[in-house]
């Protein structure tokens, strides 16, 4: 177009209208607002990926003014939270494997004896290693903590032990995923990822498309029943889900070495009930969303919170406990917990479900809401 | 069902969206074979009653019956018998011809589908096309397919609405012209439409209007009953008569019919009255019978007058 063909008052005309839709267009104006401002909270607050004040589990067989000094020493250190005080070997496992404690720390019996024998005793620090982001700095302050955190107490006929090296040896053991492989970490996650990103997108598109077409009304004056459309256009998205699975578990395996400890057959049972979950999602954007541009909205409406506050990308005990709580709402969360102690872990039913109820009753208030709203929007 | 009993058969049908009756107490019977016209502006309720027959909505009151099963009850079982084609296109248009008709063939458990399937095709001259996508035709060739869609199942009343629209003449008219042989065959048609011509293609119709309903009957009654008189006027300066005389008492429409002018009223005797001193050599006044279309347009008048 030429320069001098360019009228501003045409153009201005343009401008205006294109408002004036945006301003009737309210779902699309709050989402060009609040994705930004969510984003910057999120962003601004709630990330962070030097995790401090993680949830750790102290064995004290040795109930001496070192064991003491050492905990409180770690404490000190703002990295670590003394939560729960073990009684056994098992029991430290079984916390980890929940996800319950980040670390555990494991003073031995005769720790001080050694001590004072100048014998080096060892003291044992195990680490959930599953998110290597989430444990890195800690295990560095804790290195950086050994030499010295015995210092007050190593005095007197006691400060020859004080010398240059270490009076202890610390014994860093990390599980799961003991070579820090980010991949581990993000590829069993992707699986959660991409499975809330594709149901709920594609389901609140499949109905809101047959309803701005006016097929639905078509459709529902045959003796078609609604639940039958519902399902019926539900299933073949299952399945589309298990393909996902299937090759980003291929992937996990062939491309990344991702280790398999777990049951597969609890995996599937599993993503079973997360994919229904996020389709009951979808089903219950599609009863709001007017045409199909604001279902996809909606469903980045949940697709950034379920990205961002899950743990996906940043690790979950990172966050403030408002962004944790939010991110405990979310089944993604769960769901990532549960694919890592499945496949990292190799947890069973009893370590998961700490994390599978959360999932059955977001599926079960979603699939309410969803089909309750479905139903209205037919009259 | 024995030949004098009424497809259907409806009485103060009404639906309210909110505090707004959308069809206030509206009473419908038509018999096997009828193909019955239902008119009115837009909005005024059509497409409601329509999807209440069909049971896509559920009335707020009214009761009577539909291919002799309760409409307000057996709406599942009415749906079985029923074919009703909606205002916009609304098959699949990323669904070929023929996936089309198989899929709602397949919703209404058509027994020998794929024959069925083949017949439709068959009779819409579609075979050579089966596989085209549905969203590719032309608007007249959608509304044949819509058609065959919803005769597949061999429904005994067919519920059509406003089914010629964007349609060409010729089209409309073959459309019209399979109607009336679906209608000989024994086929129930209740049909909505904005067009006069459509509407005397009807053998009988009723005519609504911010819900309610203000004439019924065949073509000839319904002109007759509204009991209008018109004159039509022809000569010079017809553009300066219409202004002059639109606002006198009695004059109530006024309409430029090509080179003539059409003015109505129900009051014959003050429309003479009024129009009376420009009945003079420079016009040329004869009474003719009253169109549908003035029909329609002064029952509109009296809705807004007695209902808005």
């Amino acid at each position: 177009m030429k320069l001098h063909e360019f009228n501003w008052r045409r153009f201005c005309a343009v401008v205006r209208k294109e408002f004036i839709q945006m301003r009737r267009d309210r779902m699309t104006f709050g989402m060009m607002i609040g994705v930004p401002m969510i984003q910057l909270i999120l962003f601004g607050y709630a990330i962070n990926s030097d995790p401090k004040h993680l949830p750790t589990a102290v064995f004290s067989a040795d109930n001496s003014i070192f064991a003491r000094s050492l905990v409180w020493g770690m404490r000190n250190s703002s990295y670590f939270d003394i939560t729960r005080e073990p009684k056994n070997e098992a029991e430290i496992n079984t916390l980890l494997a929940q996800n319950t404690v980040q670390f555990a720390v494991t003073i031995p019996v005769d720790f001080s004896r050694k001590l004072l024998r100048g014998e080096k005793p060892d003291l044992l620090l195990e680490a959930d290693a599953t998110d290597p982001t989430a444990v890195g700095y800690a295990i560095a302050a804790m290195n950086s903590l050994t030499p010295t955190v015995l210092n007050r107490d190593l005095i007197g006929p006691l400060a020859k032990l004080n010398g240059s090296a270490p009076p202890f040896n610390l014994v860093v053991q990390q599980h799961y995923n003991p070579e820090n492989i980010t991949q581990y970490n993000i590829v069993p996650g992707l699986m959660g990822v991409m499975l809330t990103m594709t149901m709920v997108m594609i389901t609140a598109l499949a109905i809101t498309r047959e309803r701005e077409r006016g097929t639905m009304e078509n459709l529902l004056s045959t003796p078609v029943r609604p639940g039958e459309v519902l399902i019926g256009k539900i299933v073949p998205y299952i399945a589309v889900g298990y393909i996902q699975v299937t090759l980003i578990l291929l992937a996990a395996k062939f491309l990344f070495d991702v280790p398999m400890v777990g049951s597969l057959p609890l995996l599937v049972a599993m993503t079973f009930l997360f994919i229904v979950a996020n389709l009951a999602v979808g089903i219950t954007f599609s009863t709001v969303a007017k045409n199909q541009l604001q279902a996809m909205q909606m469903a980045f409406f949940f697709f950034l919170p379920s990205l961002l506050l899950s743990g996906y990308m940043f690790p979950f005990r990172g966050m403030p406990v408002w962004a944790q709580n939010v991110g405990e709402c979310l089944p993604l969360t769960h769901f990532l917990r549960v694919v890592r102690g499945i496949l990292l872990k190799g947890n069973g039913i009893v370590e998961i479900a700490p994390d599978l109820w959360p999932i059955v009753l977001f599926l079960l208030v979603m699939l309410i809401i969803g089909v309750k709203r479905y139903r209205q929007t037919l009259d | 069902m024995s030949a004098g009993d009424l497809v259907i058969d409806v009485r103060n049908v009404t639906k309210k969206f909110g505090a707004r009756t959308v069809v206030n107490h509206i009473a419908m019977q038509v018999r096997p074979g009828e193909i019955y016209g239902f008119l009115g502006p837009n909005g005024s309720g059509k497409t409601t009653f329509l999807r209440m027959l069909c049971g896509l909505l559920k009335p707020d009151g009214g009761e009577g019956s539909c291919l002799g099963l309760d409409f307000r009850t057996q709406s599942a079982e009415i749906k079985k018998r029923v074919g009703y084609m909606t205002q916009r296109f609304s098959f699949y248009e990323d669904l070929s011809i023929e996936e089309n008709l198989d899929f709602i063939a397949r919703i209404y458990g058509v027994p020998e589908r794929k024959a069925a399937v083949e017949k439709s095709l068959e009779r819409l001259g579609m075979v050579e096309r089966r596989r085209q996508l549905a969203g590719t035709l032309s608007g007249g060739w959608k509304q044949r397919l819509a058609l065959s869609a919803c005769l597949i199942h061999e429904p005994q009343l067919l519920l059509l609405d406003e089914p010629t629209a964007g349609v060409d003449p010729k089209a409309r008219r073959e459309f019209w012209d399979e109607i009336h042989q679906l209608a000989a065959g024994g086929l129930t048609v209740l049909i909505t439409t904005h067009y006069m011509d459509e509407a005397e293609r009807c053998h009988r119709l009723a005519y609504i209007a911010y819900g309610n309903l203000l004439a019924s009957g065949a073509v000839a009654d319904v002109v007759k009953a509204a009991a209008l008189t018109t004159w039509e006027v022809t000569g010079t300066n017809l553009a300066t008569l219409a202004e002059k005389i639109r606002k006198l008492p009695g004059v109530e429409q006024v309409v430029a019919f090509g080179t003539a002018l059409h003015v109505s009223g129900r009051n014959a005797a003050k429309l003479r009255a009024s129009v009376g001193p420009w009945m003079t050599g420079e016009f040329h006044w004869t009474p003719i019978q009253s169109g549908l279309e003035d029909v329609f347009i002064s029952l509109m008048d009296i809705a807004e007058d007695n209902f808005k």
